[in-house]
C-alpha cells in the first residue's frame, strides 16, 4: 500500500482545520491534534516494519515520460523511512507533554497549527525526490520553526527568533541559489534525473564544486555546523521546551543533516574531499560545541550548544563514508533525537517548575522531582556516552570507522568530544539536582501527563541499543545506510526504474 | 553581464543584512536578497530571441520559448519570500513595542 501522500496531507489539513475550533474546548483541539500525529507514527512504524524496495508517487499523476520525470516526485526508500520515524515520533511525545506545557500560553491552537505546518515541513523535506519541492518544504518548515521559537513574545524570544530568520533567510538564498545552478547545468529539477545527468557527463562541469559549496553553506546553516553556529544557542533555549525539543531533536537533522546528506551522497556524488571537509566541520563543531557548553550556566544555553557537539558526531560518522561510519551516524542522529528531546522536555520540566533554568539558582530537586531527575541522569549518560545506553553504541560506531579508516587524529578527537560531553552533563546534575535546594519556594514533581512522554523517551534511551542486533538492524538503520552507501547509480535506478 | 548585476545586487543584500543597524533596513536586505535570486531565476529561464511560452493551436513545436519552468519556480519563490517578509516586520512591530526603536544595538538581551 502506498502511504507516501498522507505524511504531507494529515498534518497539513488538520492544521487548516484548526482555525475553526479557535472556540472548541481544550480538549477536542488535544484530541484532534495528538490523534493526526499519533496516525502518522503509526503510519511511520508500520512503513519501517514493511520496509520494502523504493516507493515511488508521482504528484498529481504526472507520469513520466520516455524514463524521464515530468512532475514531482515523492520517494520512499531505507533512509526516508527512518527519518520519518524519527521525525513523527518526537513529535508525538513532544505533542503529548506540550498539551499541559503549553497551558502557560495563550492560544494553543495557533501553537497546534504551527507544529503540524512544521511536522508537515518536514516530513515533506524528507520525502521529496525534487530539488525545488524541497526548498518549498525547507521554507515551510523553517518559517513556523522560526514563529514558535518566538512564540513567547518575550524580548529574548523575539530577539532569538529575529536572529534565526536573519540567518535562516540566507541560507535559504543559499540554497536556492544552489538549486538554480544545478538547474541551469542540467535542465532537470528531479534529483534523481540529476544524478542521472551529471553521471551521463564525463567531465563533470567545475560549476559543481560551486554547487556544492552553496549547499554546504546553506543546509549548514540550518544545521548550524559550527562555522554557520551563531544562531543556535539563541534561538534553541529561547523556544518554548517542547519546541526547543523538536529544533535540537529533530529541525536541525531533518533541514541540515538529512539534505546534505542526500544530495552529496545520492545526487552529486560523495567525493573524497567532501569527507574530509565534512571530517574538519565535524571535529570543529564537536570541540566547539563542547567547549562552550562546559562554560554555560543557562541549563538550556547549555543543552544547546551540546546540540552543536553531537552534530559534529554526526557529521565525522558521514565524512568517514564507510558503511560503519554512516551506520555510526545514522544511529547517532535517532539516538541524539531521542535524548535531547528528553533532555530539553526535563529542562522544561525544571523550568515549569521551579520558574528559572539558571543553574546558579537551582539545586537539590532529585527529592523533589523524581522522575525529571531520574529520566534526566538516564538521558544525559546515554548522550553522554555510557555503556549500556544508547549513545555509547553509536558514538563506539564512529570511533571505530575512523580507526579503520586510520583517522587516528579525528578519533582522538571524537573521544575527547565524548569526555567533555559527560562532563558538561555531569556540571547540569551536580548543579540542579544534587545539593541542596537555593530557593524558598514550593517545588513540586510535573503533572503526570508531562511525566509519560519522559519516561517513555527515557525508556527509549536505554533500549535503543538494542537496534544494533541483527533482525533489528537489518529493518531500520541497514536499509538507510545501504541508500547512502550504493551512491547515485544505485538510487536514481531505484526512482527512475530500470 | 546580466549576471554580474545580479551577483553585485544579491551582495548590496547581503551588505545590508550584515551592517545595518536598524532592523527595518535588515529586512530590506533580506528583500533585496530574494529579489537578486528571483532575477536570476528569470535569467536562467531566458533564451535569445524566444517568445512568451504559450502554445496555441496554429503554432507547432517549432516556435522558440523561453523556458517557462523558472518563470513557475520564481512565482513560488516570490510568495515565500513575502511570508518570511511579513513574519520578520511582525517580529519587528513586536521588538518595537517592547524597545522603542528599531536599533539592534539596543536590543542586546542574548548573548554572542
Amino acid at each position: 500500500m502506498n502511504t507516501i501522500p498522507y505524511f504531507v496531507i494529515v498534518p497539513l489539513g488538520v492544521a487548516f482545520l484548526f482555525p475553526f475550533f479557535s472556540r472548541a474546548k481544550k480538549g477536542i483541539v488535544d484530541f484532534l491534534v495528538l490523534f493526526s500525529e499519533g496516525f502518522l507514527f503509526f503510519l511511520a512504524l508500520w512503513n519501517v516494519a514493511h520496509a520494502g524496495e523504493v516507493q515511488v508517487y508521482a504528484m498529481g499523476g504526472w507520469k513520466s515520460i520516455g524514463g524521464i520525470p515530468i512532475g514531482i516526485y515523492l520517494v520512499m526508500d531505507g533512509l526516508t523511512r527512518l527519518m520519518l520515524l524519527v521525525v513523527n515520533g518526537i513529535a508525538f511525545w513532544v505533542l503529548l507533554y506540550s498539551i499541559v506545557y503549553m497551558n502557560q500560553y495563550t492560544d494553543p491552537w495557533k501553537y497546534y497549527i504551527l507544529f503540524l505546518l512544521l511536522i508537515a515541513g518536514l516530513n515533506g523535506v524528507v520525502l521529496t525526490g525534487d530539488l525545488f519541492n524541497l526548498f518549498v518544504f525547507v521554507e515551510i518548515a523553517s518559517i513556523s520553526a522560526y514563529a514558535l521559537v518566538g512564540f513567547g513574545l518575550e524580548k529574548e524570544a523575539l530577539e532569538a527568533s529575529i536572529k534565526y530568520q536573519v540567518l535562516g533567510g540566507i541560507a535559504s538564498m543559499f540554497i536556492l541559489w544552489g538549486i538554480l545552478l544545478l538547474y541551469q547545468l542540467t535542465g532537470t529539477l528531479n534529483m534523481a534525473d540529476i544524478g542521472r545527468v551529471i553521471l551521463a557527463n564525463n567531465h563533470p562541469p567545475h560549476a559543481l564544486h560551486w554547487v556544492a559549496g552553496l549547499f554546504l553553506a546553506g543546509f549548514g546553516l540550518k544545521s548550524a555546523i559550527v562555522p554557520f553556529h551563531a544562531w543556535l544557542p539563541d534561538a534553541h533555549p529561547s523556544a518554548p521546551s517542547p519546541i526547543s525539543a523538536m529544533l535540537s531533536g529533530v529541525v536541525i537533522k531533518g533541514l541540515g543533516i538529512y539534505p546534505l546528506c542526500r544530495i552529496f551522497f545520492n545526487v552529486l556524488g560523495f567525493e573524497s574531499i567532501l569527507g574530509s571537509l565534512f571530517l574538519g566541520l565535524g571535529g570543529l563543531s564537536l570541540l566547539l560545541g563542547a567547549f562552550c557548553a562546559l562554560g554555560q550556566v543557562d541549563m538550556k544555553r547549555l543543552l544547546a550548544y551540546s546540540s552543536i557537539n553531537q552534530i559534529g558526531f554526526i557529521l565525522i560518522g558521514m565524512g568517514v563514508g564507510t558503511p560503519l561510519g554512516v551506520l555510526g551516524a545514522l544511529f547517532h542522529l535517532m539516538n541524539h533525537a531521542v535524548d535531547k528531546a528528553l533532555l530539553f522536555l526535563n529542562a522544561g520540566s525544571v523550568e515549569y517548575a521551579t520558574g528559572t533554568r539558571d543553574m546558579r539558582k537551582l539545586g537539590g530537586l532529585r527529592a523533589l522531582m523524581p522522575v525529571t531527575s531520574t529520566t534526566f541522569f538516564l538521558g544525559s549518560f546515554a548522550i553522554g556516552g555510557l555503556p549500556p545506553l544508547n549513545g555509547f553504541w553509536s558514538k563506539l560506531l564512529i570511533i571505530f570507522a575512523l580507526v579503520e579508516k586510520r583517522q587516528y587524529f579525528m578519533a582522538l578527537v571524537a573521544v575527547l568530544g565524548s569526555i567533555l560531553s559527560l562532563g558538561y552533563f555531569i556540571k547540569i546534575q551536580r548543579n540542579v539536582f544534587l545539593g541542596s535546594s537555593k530557593t524558598d519556594k514550593k517545588i513540586q514533581e510535573v503533572p503526570w501527563v508531562m511525566q509519560i512522554s519522559v519516561i517513555v523517551l527515557a525508556i527509549f534511551s536505554i533500549g535503543m541499543g538494542a537496534l544494533l542486533l541483527s533482525p533489528f538492524r537489518k529493518t531500520v538503520l541497514d536499509p538507510a545506510v545501504q541508500v547512502l552507501e550504493r551512491g547515485c547509480v544505485h538510487y536514481l535506478h531505484s526512482v527512475l526504474g530500470g | 553581464m546580466v549576471y554580474g548585476l545580479t551577483l553585485v545586487l544579491f551582495f548590496i543584500g547581503l551588505y545590508g543584512i550584515l551592517f545595518k543597524k536598524n532592523l527595518i533596513k535588515i529586512a530590506i536586505g533580506l528583500c533585496i536578497l530574494e529579489y537578486a535570486m528571483n532575477l536570476l531565476f528569470a535569467l536562467v529561464g531566458y533564451r535569445k530571441g524566444g517568445v512568451a511560452p504559450i502554445v496555441t493551436s496554429q503554432e507547432g513545436a517549432s516556435s522558440f520559448f523561453v523556458d517557462p519552468l523558472p518563470q513557475a519556480l520564481v512565482l513560488t519563490a516570490i510568495v515565500i519570500g513575502l511570508g518570511t517578509t511579513a513574519l520578520l516586520l511582525a517580529f519587528a512591530v513586536r521588538m518595537y513595542r517592547h524597545y522603542q526603536t528599531f536599533d539592534v544595538e539596543e536590543m542586546r538581551k542574548l548573548q554572542g
